[in-house]
């Protein structure tokens, strides 16, 4: 492990390959209808399976009419508690730190509304769904709880994923007692639901015992064990399929319980079956990001100076599980204070269990932080930006360690450049355009961790000169097909057309998780490993042989580039791959390499991507309608490797800000627990016509410390700031402060 | 019950048999043609991912019976390039970025084919983001695929103008 912290010391750069802008190498397949994803698959003999789900969200299930499903025609089996077969897990047990207690028919109880109660497996879609509406349950019901007013508060062990609940940092009330100004300040985030367009589905097959599956996965290596751990069968024995993923945000990181339910369904019919969730059932039992209420308080000093910081926030989970948002951490890196308090508490109630969602904790969390720190601008009668750079961190606020590198100063200035932040008027109200339109402006500080995981690749080069490297990471949009090929490529030393490049299941060495924004740096370290493993044994033969114009040249001496060895010193003389391997008599030559943190790195640095993000909205006086006509934001996050797709998915990113900020929220009818907004009707994204002009620019930054490839990430940063800059432009567009997200005319008509 | 459904699909002519008349034409194209380019995110007409043509015109294969369009001629995402050569609105989608996950790019592209088509949005941006609106993308790849509609608008106009 230690040789690979230390590349890039051999035979390769990176640089030919990544750092291009090149369009993704599954672009044809994706503009073409090619590219499979898990409900494209029909193996021969397929079953289709629709479940029923609850629609009271607390109580039992007293009845279910499954004569009448079983009538129908094409009906094969009706599954429910009284039949489903034997499970070697209990759904219910926490296994690890990724598993989450889910619903398998475990028993006739209700827990959210959606919770799956029973399946019908049939040889057509149309009469599984016809099914499964025949069973027509009964309930015995019971008043659901079902927000953070009505909910059950506890005292959580840890929020987010094993994050400690509560941080303390020097005496946060000696802080506030000293400030000149104060801000006491509330805010509130709705439950939203990842809503991938793609549908969560599967299609599993059984032969004997081995299990097949297709189904969207951000975490290949950990779902094959899970589900080998739920039927009792070694991991081997499952293949798991995951070649495109139509979407995860964090939602297809953690099993659920539909797909152990078709998974038994298979089972029990003896065929393969294909179980895909209607929008609708995406409101339940595949998570969400849970809501919160953050209360903060800020202390300054007559300057402008933090004096203490404060977050608390309440964040809602379901009756059986713990995943509370993360949201209070937000504030414990970003801002320099002498003194800072973070506390969680959790509030139960009748609903599906959350999970993590894009930026989970980090979303919520700078929501509020950054509106707080406006109001503490405002109080000061200080420009938000100004304010924001008179507190700006040197160090970690939370750890007193260096930055492992941060260029926010340059995301600020770059930022407010482009945007034309100078001349802001102070004051709310002051601007309109042509038509009237009340306009405001707003900026918001954008800030991600940049963790590694842990990955295993595997290179080979070819004797025709060409590569292949294997590992099981995965493609969901954000471009992992092409960064981690174009790191491959210079890992090998080749061009990216000689490249092939296999991911997305579970026979290949573990690629890790798709999430954390820290996919390319962790699959990326262990695929520059692997290249570099291989091209070191080529160097190897090469300088050994006496036939070989690199003969002598000693393996330190010789540099790879676009399929050839180089003498270091006299760059005249070089051998192709092919001609080394011809004369050696090999057909391959295989390396090996896996992707961590230096562990002397992690405690020695804090490490993050950071952002600035300026907002435009307009505000129709009379209707109030708000409009985010402009988004400019800056991103700092180590080296890019494919500028292209890294302005992507940071555009994406604040488009996902524009939906938290102005759209997305699930309302839950008190009476049912049902949500009145269910499906992308009432449920609210942004469409095309919300985002008219969003802009990321990269800053550069050089981040030796990171990892050797100096990547960080780009794929939840955006949303952060993004948030908080809008609601601030609406504050300043309007005068009116609105506590609680999304920003609807409502609040503003007032 | 047994009903023949007749449709042209992508150029060729297809007899499906049909004991059921309740399937829906995206269904028929993915489970029974098994043409699964063509998306679907909602199967209630929100979200535009199984955009299709029907006789040139944009609609969503989640709400069509496929009884209901028999005889049609349908195009899908599987129909638009031509021996191997992308269609322009693709080549643009791959050149603009105009994609992420690539779930709703089918029926993005489909309806960008049928608004450039209508003619109603020429190259002016808000009108194409308009008339875009009814395809949600998640991973909001809206500033690609607006690019993406105008980009592929010139170059269609520039051929036809060639041509003419
Ligand atoms: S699947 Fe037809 S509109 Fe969504
Ligand atoms: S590219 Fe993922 S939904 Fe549009």
């Amino acid at each position: 492990m230690a040789e690979t912290l230390q590349f890039p010391t051999g035979h390769v750069r990176l640089g030919s390959n990544a750092g291009q802008p090149i369009t993704r190498r599954d672009g044809a397949l994706k503009v073409t209808g090619a590219a499979t994803y898990a409900a494209d698959n029909r193996p021969d003999g397929l079953l289709y399976a629709v479940y029923a789900a609850s629609s009271i969200a607390r109580g039992r299930v007293t009845h279910l009419d499954v004569a009448a499903a079983k009538a129908h025609p094409g009906v094969v089996e009706v599954m429910t508690t009284a039949n489903r077969p034997p499970l070697a897990r209990d759904p219910d047990a926490k296994v690890h730190m990724f598993s989450w207690r889910l619903e398998a028919l475990q028993d006739d109880r209700v827990r959210y509304a959606g919770q799956p109660v029973a399946v019908v497996i049939a040889s057509t879609l149309e009469a599984a769904t016809e099914g499964a509406r025949l069973l027509a349950p009964r309930y015995e019901s019971e008043a659901p709880r079902t927000g953070l007013d009505d909910g059950e508060a506890f005292a959580p062990e840890a929020v987010g994923v094993g994050a400690p609940p509560s941080f303390d940092k020097g005496d946060v009330e000696a802080g506030l007692e000293a400030a000149a100004h104060r801000v006491e300040t509330q805010y509130e985030t709705p439950a939203q639901y990842h809503n991938a367009l793609e549908p969560h589905a599967i299609v599993a097959a059984w032969e004997g015992d081995h299990l097949t599956v297709d189904v969207p996965n951000q975490a290949i290596a950990i779902a094959r064990n899970d589900f080998a751990s739920f039927f009792g069968i070694p991991p081997e024995n499952v293949t798991l399929r995951s070649p495109f993923i139509g979407g995860g945000f964090g939602s297809k990181a953690i099993l659920n319980g539909p797909q152990i339910l078709c998974i038994l369904a298979a089972r029990m019919t003896g065929q393969p079956v294909k179980l895909v969730l209607t929008r609708q059932q995406m409101f339940g039992p595949v998570g969400h990001r849970g809501a919160t209420r953050q209360a903060l308080r800020i202390g300054t000093d007559a300057d402008g100076r933090l004096t203490a910081l404060e977050h608390r926030a309440s964040a809602m989970t379901s009756r059986f599980d713990d995943f509370l948002e993360p949201a209070a951490n937000a504030s414990q890196n970003i801002y320099a204070t002498p003194a800072m308090r973070q506390i969680h508490t959790g509030v139960r109630a009748d609903i599906g269990t959350p999970g993590p969602m894009r930026a989970p904790g980090e979303a919520s969390g700078s929501a509020a932080l950054e509106c707080a720190m406006d109001e503490a601008a405002e109080a000061l009668g200080i420009d938000p930006l100004e304010f924001r750079l008179i507190n700006y961190a040197e160090t970690d606020p939370a750890s007193g360690k260096p930055f492992s590198s941060k260029a926010l100063r340059q995301c600020y200035a770059e930022g407010a450049k482009r945007f034309g932040w100078a001349g802001r008027p102070l004051a709310p109200r002051q601007m309109r355009d042509d038509a009237g339109h009340l306009v405001g402006w707003g900026v918001g500080t954008a800030m991600f961790p940049a963790p590694m995981f842990q990955a295993k690749a595997r290179a080979v080069v070819r004797e025709d000169g060409s590569g292949l490297v294997e590992i099981s990471a995965v493609e969901m949009g954000q471009g992992a097909l092409t960064a981690l090929a174009q790191i491959a490529a210079d890992g090998l030393g080749i061009d990216q057309d000689r490249l092939e490049f296999r991911a997305g299941n579970s026979e290949l060495p573990d690629g890790g998780v798709a999430g954390g924004s820290g996919h390319t740096a962790t699959a990326g370290s262990a695929i520059f490993a692997a290249g570099s493993d291989a091209i070191r044994k080529l160097a190897d033969i090469a300088t050994e042989d006496e036939a070989s114009p690199l003969f002598g040249a000693g393996n330190a001496g010789v540099v790879a580039r676009g399929g050839r060895l180089y003498r270091a010193d006299d760059e005249t003389r070089s051998a192709s791959y092919s001609d080394i391997m011809a004369r050696a008599g090999l057909a391959e030559i295989e390396g090996e390499g896996t992707g961590a943190r230096n562990p002397a790195n992690a405690e020695d640095y804090a490490m993050f991507s950071h952002g600035a993000v300026f907002a435009e909205v307009k505000v129709d006086p009379e209707l109030c309608q708000i409009r985010v006509s402009r988004l400019v934001g800056a991103f700092a996050a180590g080296r890019i490797i494919n500028p292209r797709l890294a302005e992507s998915q940071l555009t994406g990113g604040m488009i996902w800000g524009i939906g938290f900020a102005l759209h997305e929220e699930t309302v839950l009818d008190p009476r049912t627990g049902r949500p009145v907004n269910g499906d992308f009707a009432g449920y609210h994204i942004p469409v095309n016509a919300d985002a008219p002009s969003v802009e990321a620019l990269l800053v550069g930054e050089d981040d030796p410390y990171v990892n050797a490839l100096g990547v960080k990430g780009v794929g939840e940063i955006g949303i952060t700031g993004t948030v908080g800059a809008i609601a601030n432009a609406v504050r300043h567009a309007t005068g009116v402060r609105v506590g609680r997200f999304p920003i609807h005319i409502g609040a503003l008509l007032g | 019950m047994t009903l023949t459904l007749t449709l042209t699909v992508n150029g060729e002519r297809r007899e499906v048999p049909l004991d059921d008349a309740r399937p829906t034409l995206l269904d028929v194209l993915r489970e029974r043609i098994g043409l699964t380019g063509t998306k679907k995110g909602c199967d209630r007409g929100q979200c535009g991912a199984c955009t299709v043509l029907v006789d040139g015109r944009r609609m969503n294969a989640c709400l069509t019976l496929a009884m209901s369009v028999d005889g049609a001629e349908i195009t899908t995402i599987e129909g638009l390039a031509e021996n191997g050569a992308l269609h322009p609105v693709q080549a643009a989608f791959v050149e603009n970025d105009a994609f992420q996950c690539g779930f709703c790019t089918p029926g993005q592209i489909m309806s960008a084919v049928g608004l450039i088509a209508e003619g109603e949005a020429g190259d002016d941006p808000e009108r194409i983001r308009e008339g875009m609106s009814g395809n949600l993308c998640r991973c909001a790849a809206y500033p690609g695929i607006a690019k993406a509609v105008a980009d592929a608008q010139k170059r269609l106009a520039d051929n036809e103008r060639k041509s003419a």
